[in-house]
């Protein structure tokens, strides 16, 4: 079967894209599928980090594009995870180095040899958002459980719904269960409600996340991390799998116990 | 606010439900692509012409943004000036 194309967008900065590209490639590389990461964020590369491989990027996507080197020479593949790859973003040029016809013929390519190829997106809503998207089978927003990223994040759902490749499907990022229980965060049903749109993921807020962004091991290899539970989670709802949510919103959840015991100083 | 004040429901309401509210709002107007202030001029000119054909009371016409989904919807309330009974 040839490869499913991703593109992970948000519209707001900061809410977690990169974070979400690189732990959905590791927690289905795990699944024993073959994944290519494709970073378009063109001169502020981070996905290598995330991942960390930034030691060992020769060529990148616009050398693809330049004709400079060939395909598979950019691709880096993870030696702790063999069928999961980085096609890294070009850090010295900027976001009109590509275009939506560039990356359709790269993933085009890829498209035969791999089952998906996730493609990390730019935030805002210009060129490097069109590009990222143009290729997509399935478009997935992140949002947080915010007014200025929800509100983002409803502009880029329509942006995506106009342009064909709706309807998104929506990944809440950094809910905090105690919060919302206090009445002082916007709950799953709440950005769910607001947005009308499919839901594909849950992810707490974990400090985890930011220890595994120092070492450059995605949380999706922790097996203790509730955050990488939820990221391995979308990857099996991506592969057709019915997965029940965390249930964050209400009463003490069985997660909240459960961070709680591991977390004592909480 | 403090668990008696929710209790007896005082003080102000979880920021929660108000940034709901406040989100439910500003993505009527952002579908919509219009502002607040468009939406005055629009009810202006409306009772301006409806008036032209029915009684109506002017000060309780209500023009709202509602959301069915991802479909916006423009409600107005325009109450009749009722005639004389009898």
């Amino acid at each position: 079967m040839p490869a499913r194309i991703v593109t992970i967008t948000s519209g707001k900065g900061g809410v977690g894209k990169t974070t979400a590209t690189a732990n959905l490639g590791v927690a289905l590389a795990l699944l024993g599928k073959r994944v290519v990461t494709i970073d378009t964020d063109i001169g502020l590369r981070n996905l290598d980090v995330m991942l960390g491989l930034e030691n060992r990027i020769v060529y990148d996507l616009v050398d693809v594009v330049e004709g400079r080197c060939r395909l598979h020479q950019a691709m880096i593949r993870d030696k702790r995870l063999p069928q999961l790859y980085l096609l890294p973003a070009a850090q010295t040029r900027d976001k009109t180095a590509i275009g939506p016809e560039d990356l359709v013929a790269v993933c085009e390519n890829l498209r035969p040899d791999f089952d998906f190829l996730l493609i990390d997106s730019p935030a805002g809503i210009e060129r490097g958002f069109q590009t990222a998207v143009a290729p997509a089978d399935l478009v997935l927003v992140v949002t947080t459980p915010e007014v200025a990223s929800v509100r983002d994040a409803d502009r880029v759902i329509g942006l995506v719904e106009a342009d064909g490749k709706g309807p998104a499907q929506l990944i809440i990022n950094r809910i905090k269960p105690g919060l919302v229980r206090r009445g002082d965060m916007l709950s799953t049903s709440d950005v769910v409600d607001v947005l009308a749109v499919e839901l594909i993921g849950i992810v707490p807020e974990d400090e985890r996340i930011l220890v595994a962004a120092n070492r450059g091991r995605p949380v999706a290899f922790d097996q203790h991390s509730p955050a990488g539970m939820a990221f391995r989670n979308v990857a099996r709802r991506l592969l057709g799998e019915e997965v029940p949510f965390l249930s964050l919103d209400k009463g003490e959840s069985f997660l909240g116990r459960l961070l709680g015991r591991m977390r004592p100083s909480d | 606010m403090g668990f008696w004040d929710r209790l007896l429901g005082r003080g102000e309401p979880p920021s929660r439900e108000v940034a709901r509210e406040r989100l439910e709002l500003v993505l009527g107007y952002d579908r919509a692509k219009i502002s607040p202030q468009l939406l005055e001029t629009l009810k202006d000119e409306l009772i301006n012409v409806i008036s032209q054909y029915v009684e109506i009371d002017r000060d309780r016409v209500e023009i709202s943004l509602t959301q069915d989904r991802r479909q916006g919807r423009l409600v107005a309330s325009i109450p009749l000036r009722s005639g004389r009974r009898g």
